[in-house]
């Protein structure tokens, strides 16, 4: 039993601190967001699952949920947002358009978000249930707890070639 | 204003009309394309259709002509109604079919003749800017011809697959 009893036993608590206080950068581009917004409500309240708190910067936000079609035109924008988070950083992908396109397949629509940017979990439906966005978030905090996530991953493989020495991987 | 509204108008435009139909209180005048702006000011003033609803375009593919700009008035006095199409066929140099623009009559139809111009490739002569106005500048074609391929795509940003 030696260090990487201590440093493991630190990742599992700064991941458990990182699933339950979730920032999240609401993109909200189309109809889901009625359905995003009942999410938010008293009915549903994401807030018990420590994820309540939107901040509409992207700098100050861990988790970008992405809510509705993506166009190609917005395709860049949505990159940017992306890469102005500061890692870790996970996204989730709430409905079918976000996830795939979803009927729409024409010359205007991205068919997935996951074409311009890493999202970690899909919630299909059209809209979703907030259910069913409840369980998504759950299965989120769960792979944010494993070090699942897809920044987290690339982090542990550099980690492990033997960059980002100096960086404290929990 | 007794008169329908397709009846004065054929008694003020005469020659350009090429055909007329009515269908459930739908009128409808086909007039010469080249003609337009000046129907469009003789419908505006004489006729008192002072408002443009919409305008829009019809790719025929296989039919000549081809296209069909289409534009839809109202009177805000009378509350009638009447539809204009201006048939248009592609040049035989393949360079995009072109007429004249209606903004000098209403101000309002230019972004509409860029969302024409944007989908349908058909240009409007003394537009004051005749850009896309839904696609992106990158784009090449117009999305709304039906020999437009349904499956092209034309990405702007994609992810790197070593990400």
């Amino acid at each position: 039993m030696g260090l990487e009893f201590y440093t493991s036993k630190l990742a599992d608590a700064v991941n458990w601190a990182r699933k339950y206080s979730l920032f999240q950068y609401p993109f909200v581009t189309a109809c889901c967001g009625m359905e995003f917004m009942a999410l938010w409500g008293p009915k549903y309240d994401v807030a018990r699952f420590g994820a309540e708190f939107p901040r509409f910067s992207p700098r100050q936000a861990d988790l970008l949920i992405i809510v509705g079609t993506i166009t190609e035109r917005q395709g860049p924008i949505l990159r940017r947002i992306y890469e102005q988070m500061c890692e870790p950083k996970w996204t989730i992908a709430f409905g079918v358009c976000a996830s795939t396109g979803g009927f729409y397949q024409n010359y205007s629509t991205m068919p997935g978000a996951d074409q311009c940017i890493p999202i970690d979990v899909y919630i299909p439906g059209c809209p979703p249930r907030p259910e069913q966005v409840l369980d998504g978030l759950i299965m989120l905090q769960d792979k944010i707890q494993n070090g699942q996530g897809f920044v987290q991953r690339r982090e542990k493989r550099e980690h492990d070639a033997g960059k980002n020495k100096l960086k404290v991987l929990p | 204003m007794s008169l329908a509204v397709l009846q004065r108008a054929k008694e003020l435009l005469g020659d350009t009309i090429k055909s007329t139909h009515s269908y459930r209180g739908d009128d409808t005048l086909v007039v010469d394309a080249a003609a337009i702006v000046e129907v469009m000011r003789l419908l505006k003033d004489e006729v008192g259709m002072d408002f443009l609803v919409d305008l829009t375009c019809v790719d025929y593919l296989g039919r000549e002509p081809r296209f069909e700009v289409v534009y839809h008035l109202r009177s805000m006095k009378t509350g009638e109604r009447l539809r204009v199409k201006a048939p248009l066929d592609e040049p035989e140099d393949g360079s995009n079919p072109a007429l004249d623009s209606v903004v000098p009559l209403w101000a309002g139809a230019n972004w509409f003749e860029r969302e024409v111009w944007d989908l349908y490739g058909i240009r409007f002569h003394n537009h004051p800017d005749l850009r896309r106005i839904l696609m992106y500048e990158e784009f090449v074609g117009h999305p709304l011809r039906k020999d437009y391929p349904k499956e092209r795509r034309q990405p702007l940003v994609r992810r790197d697959p070593n990400e």
